[in-house]
């Protein structure tokens, strides 16, 4: 049932600031899908992102995506990665933030075009980053990690903030992007945004609590709704410790 | 390592000071200014404007790129961008290098406004050409600039960064040889002064305004401030991570 894996995580041991806040993490994210990685703010799913693209100093396990192992070179042109807070140059323009990063990714001049048709902030082009909502830098950064179309992107609450049309329009570029063949790894702590995506990880205090469809994980645990389910599931948890 | 990544470094570091009017002003004005201030305390005492009058063109410059450099490298690993530049496939070097490379150009406009400020409207005398003094002014930023650039490095707050200008800075404008000549300190001061990299900024800048003019000395002198400024930019490289905790 489950295509290729784009994204294999083993054991995966982090450490930060004297606690571990990873604990032996196994998961895999399948080829092609839209994985949501969902968990209460605070229990680990930044981290192990951050492992994911390479930039997480960790103490034990291994991270493999697309066959090499994490944050190896030839991965840097095909994993874009867009982090939780957005991480773009204030005060220079639209464009000439992703002018800038599409020479470095090695994106054709006509990307820029591209990426910002794609998020639809064409007409901002000429604004100063710093002078745009939250909801536009938002969409400003994740132009950036598309301009190079790498096979897998890793979306750190990207939706977070955004106005229910803003965050409709999201999913359906992640959607467009999945359908494309791009694997996709979205976290959100927001449980009503599980229903978007083909495949779920639930996460809490550094641990996967459960992998599956939404629908799977809603049948397992007999609830209406994800948020029930996750609850359930936390109970379970506990029970058996 | 590529030329178009650090060229595009280079231009997105000065299209980002060019949004900053305040900051560009300050770079080339606070300079100048201070030599115009420094020239009317030391009214009654020409000889000591000449003296120190030349040194004092590069070692502005030097004070000014320090922090402007520090700060700026630490704004960019503040605002995450460094952490998306470090997922990307972009040297680390490429980053440092293009950094250079735009506080190179500003270093070159700095050192030219200000030599021309201290000659044509100071009456500076020098021994040594103008163009001398411009190359050295400008050796003087650079290595303030890598020096910059190197110690952001160490610093996780803006405050940390700007305390590293007292710390880091301030101990070689003591020893370097301007308040008081080097062969008058203790032997242990000498010792220490001779390793710092200011102290042949400084000698060098010397050399050439109220010294024996572009001599051997003042060449290596030269030679040891590039040298210091590459190995300063090499080990900024090394220190900038790609994994953080």
């Amino acid at each position: 049932m489950s295509s290729q894996a784009a994204i294999e995580v083993r054991a995966l041991r982090v450490v930060r600031g004297g606690a571990e806040v990873l604990h032996e993490i196994d998961l895999v994210v399948p080829q092609g899908e839209i994985t949501g990685l969902l968990g209460p703010s605070g229990c680990g799913k930044s981290t192990l992102m951050r492992a994911i693209v390479g930039v997480q100093i960790v103490q034990g396990g291994t991270v493999t995506v697309l066959g090499a192992p994490a944050g190896s070179p030839p991965l840097r042109s095909h994993v874009g990665y867009v982090t939780q807070a957005p991480s773009v140059y204030l005060d220079l323009s639209v464009e000439e933030n992703l002018r800038y990063f599409a020479t470095i990714v090695r994106a054709g001049p006509e990307r820029v075009a591209e990426v910002m048709a794609a998020v639809d902030i064409e007409e901002l082009a000429g604004r100063t980053a710093g002078s745009l909502s939250g909801g536009q830098v938002a969409r400003v950064s994740l132009a950036t990690a598309l301009l190079n179309e790498p096979p897998v992107l890793v979306l750190d609450e990207p939706t977070v903030g955004l106005d229910p049309v803003l965050r409709r329009d999201f999913w359906a570029t992640f959607r467009s992007l999945a359908e494309a063949g791009t694997t996709l790894l979205v976290s959100s702590h927001v449980m009503d945004e599980a229903d978007r995506c083909d495949r779920l990880l639930l996460m809490r205090d550094g641990h996967i609590l459960a992998t599956g469809t939404p629908a799977e994980l809603r049948k397992d645990t007999g609830a209406d709704d994800l948020d029930g389910a996750f609850l359930t599931l936390v109970e379970r948890a506990e029970a058996k410790r | 390592m590529t030329a178009t990544a650090t060229l595009a470094t280079t231009g997105r570091v000065l299209r980002q000071l060019r949004r900053d009017p305040r900051t560009v002003a300050l770079l080339l004005v606070v300079p100048c200014v201070l030599e115009i201030l420094l020239k009317y305390v030391l009214d009654g005492q020409p000889e000591t404007f000449d003296r120190i009058g030349g040194p004092l063109l590069g070692l502005f410059p030097f004070i000014t790129m320090f922090l402007v450099t520090s700060i700026t490298m630490l704004r960019e690993r503040t605002t995450g961008t460094l952490e998306r530049l470090m997922a990307m496939p972009i040297a680390k070097l490429d980053l440092l290098l293009g950094y250079g490379l735009a506080f190179g150009v500003v270093a070159a406009v700095q050192a030219a406004l200000t030599t021309t400020v201290a000659f044509g409207l100071l009456d500076l005398s020098s021994t040594g050409s103008r163009a001398d003094v411009f190359v050295f002014a400008i050796a003087n930023a650079v290595l303030g600039m890598s020096l910059g650039l190197f110690v952001s490095a160490f610093a996780n707050t803006e405050f940390q960064a700007v305390q590293f200008l007292p710390a880091a800075v301030f101990p070689q404008l003591l020893l370097c040889g301007l308040l008081v000549p080097r062969d008058q300190m203790a032997d242990v001061l000498d010792a220490a002064a001779s390793v710092l990299p200011l102290t042949y900024a400084y000698e060098g800048l010397q050399r050439v305004t109220a010294g024996p003019g572009f001599d051997g000395t003042a060449a290596r002198d030269l030679a040891i401030v590039l040298a210091v400024t590459a190995l300063a930019l090499g080990l900024g490289a090394t220190t900038l991570r790609r994994r953080t905790d």
